[in-house]
């Protein structure tokens, strides 16, 4: 059959990680520091709830837009961190995961050419999924010497008529950036100025190191025209159960919740259930995994600083994305080298975003010990290609 | 720094000081500082190894024991308490609310010998009203530590 595949889904660039996934995986005795999730089981607590839902047979459909119970608490919970208010009723949606809030999200608002800002590096969904909305991806760069925050100068070189949406992603998957009160405030005033939508995907809210985690939705008149974005999966270490949510304005929303519906129905039950555990009881199992992560966090940027290796310090996600320039090779030829030579994964920068090219994303959700493992080996590595030179 | 410099020592009490400095994000010598104050002011007891003995060829048998007393005018339950702790057999003694008042761990050689010490030691206490004694079969999970399983990352090896 001739012309049997859209053009639009062959002309997507397949994922980056994709490429590395295929030759790590036939490595058996490989150490990896790619993987983009928690290493801790998901609390019993919240397991044991999902678990007890199944028995009492709570195995149907709930509502397109999710439990109401669920909506309830993730209302509450926005409103305790971020003192920001929503209509459980008409502004929450429950999601299968972030990613699905993202593409939705996308297609609830943008007409054929509208300009989607995607600052990068950043997560590998937002440009296929703004391509597959019909709009036009604007690539932001963003730079080491601002810690990778969108500044508000480089948001208003971006802007043109046709733009329709910012995608801020922070705490920032690969390079662990996060944005704090001034920064936000600085673009909120771009973003207000030239009246644009936001979606901030704020997936790794609950895992930051510095000052506690702010919204773009707690800026003036910033709530009425942002998607947020957030789930389950990091904090809660909860990724297979594969639930998030959107939060906005109820036009916004009403339009998610209809393209939801045709498509998924409705989030998984048993997720949901276990979901509302976790709002209600998990405080105190987000602190003790953001510790761990936290000591993990200091350990690795101490072992760059004495390996010599350039590296901002991330106050994010849980992710470090040290500088490999000084070696005269690329992101890829790096870890392909570095996988062959030493058996270690890291993700190249470029999986991220061309301007991801002289960075790698290491992942710190791995036990101490491995990561010590996979540090000695860097360090080998790095002291034998100083020494080609 | 405290309660975080506590949780880590009493999961890894062989931690490099270096190291253990690194990830609390603090100085070497105020780490050390504090490791000292906490052992004078009698919070860090102690540096024990965990030991799963069941994986040795070693034959020992622990047993958890109920003790009901008669408390003490002017001592309550510490005169007994202490008489009870001085045996080395014994490996921990805790005063407890409920059906019965003492809970005493017991290590021992063998059944014989634990049987042994109750009814010739514990049960002849003067204080001493009654005693039930359970034998530990399997230890699970031990001080916070899964004996029975190993920790294996199932996790697909690169992820966006």
């Amino acid at each position: 059959m001739k012309d049997m595949l859209s053009k639009q889904a062959v002309g997507l660039k397949p994922s980056g990680i994709r490429k590395f996934f295929d030759i790590v995986s036939e490595m058996k005795d490989a150490i990896s520091l790619g993987v983009g999730e928690p290493d801790f089981d998901t609390p019993w607590h919240i397991r044991d709830e999902g678990i007890y839902s199944l028995e009492k047979g709570r195995t149907f459909y709930t509502s397109n837009s999710g439990l109401m119970e669920l909506r309830q608490e993730i209302c509450n919970y926005i409103k305790r961190k971020q003192g920001v208010s929503y209509d459980p009723k008409h502004e929450v949606l429950i999601t299968v995961g972030g990613s699905e809030a993202i593409d939705i999200g996308l297609r609830a608002v943008i007409n054929p050419g509208d300009e989607v800002l995607i600052p990068q590096p950043s997560f590998v969904s937002y440009e296929p999924c703004a391509i597959m909305a019909g709009g036009v991806p604007v690539i932001i760069e963003l730079k080491e010497e601002n810690e990778f925050r969108l500044t508000a100068e480089e948001l208003e070189n971006a802007i043109t008529e046709k733009t329709k949406i910012l995608i801020l992603p922070f705490p920032n998957n690969p390079t662990g950036a996060i944005m704090e009160r001034e920064d936000l405030e600085a673009i909120a005033e771009v973003i207000r100025k030239h009246d644009i939508l936001v979606m901030s995907d704020e997936i790794y809210a609950e895992l930051t190191y510095k000052e506690k985690h702010v919204s773009i939705i707690e800026m003036e008149g910033m709530r009425e025209r942002t998607i947020l974005i957030n789930g389950f999966s990091k904090a809660y270490a909860m990724t297979g159960w594969r639930l998030g949510y959107a939060c906005g304005p109820r036009e916004i929303l009403e339009q998610m919740t209809k393209l939801h519906q045709f498509a998924i129905m409705c989030a998984p039950t048993t997720s949901q259930y276990a979901a509302v555990e976790a709002l209600r009881n998990g405080d105190g199992d987000v602190q003790e995994m953001k510790t761990a992560y936290n000591q993990r966090r200091r350990y690795l940027m101490n072992a760059f600083r004495e390996m010599g290796l350039s590296c901002f310090e991330p106050f994010g996600a849980f992710y470090i994305f040290p500088c490999i320039k000084e070696f005269g090779i690329t992101s890829e030829e790096f870890a392909e080298r570095f996988l062959k030579e030493e058996k270690v994964a890291v993700v190249p920068g470029t999986a991220f975003g061309d301007c991801g090219e002289g960075f790698l994303r290491i992942s710190y959700a791995y036990s101490l010990d491995t990561l010590k493992l996979a540090i000695g080996k860097l360090a080998d590595f790095v002291g034998r290609l100083r020494g080609e030179k | 720094m405290r309660e975080e410099l506590l949780k880590i020592i009493e999961r890894n009490s062989r931690i490099d000081l270096k190291e253990l400095a690194v990830i609390l994000g603090a100085q070497e010598i105020d780490v050390v500082n504090e490791l000292q104050a906490l052992e004078d002011e009698g919070i860090i007891c102690g540096y024990h190894t965990m030991i799963d003995w069941e994986k040795t060829s070693i034959e020992k048998v622990s047993a958890l024991i109920e003790v009901r007393v008669t408390p003490q005018r002017g001592q309550g339950f510490d005169n007994i308490a202490e008489r009870i702790y001085k045996y080395s057999e014994v490996t921990s003694v805790y005063l407890i609310s409920g059906g019965y008042d003492l809970l005493v761990t017991l290590e021992g050689k063998s059944l014989k010998e634990i049987s042994g010490f109750v009814s010739d030691k514990l049960s002849t206490l003067e204080s001493v009203l009654s005693t039930a004694t359970h034998f530990i079969l399997k230890k699970y999970k031990d001080h916070g530590t899964i004996l029975t399983k190993k920790y294996e990352d199932t996790r697909e090896k690169v992820s966006p």
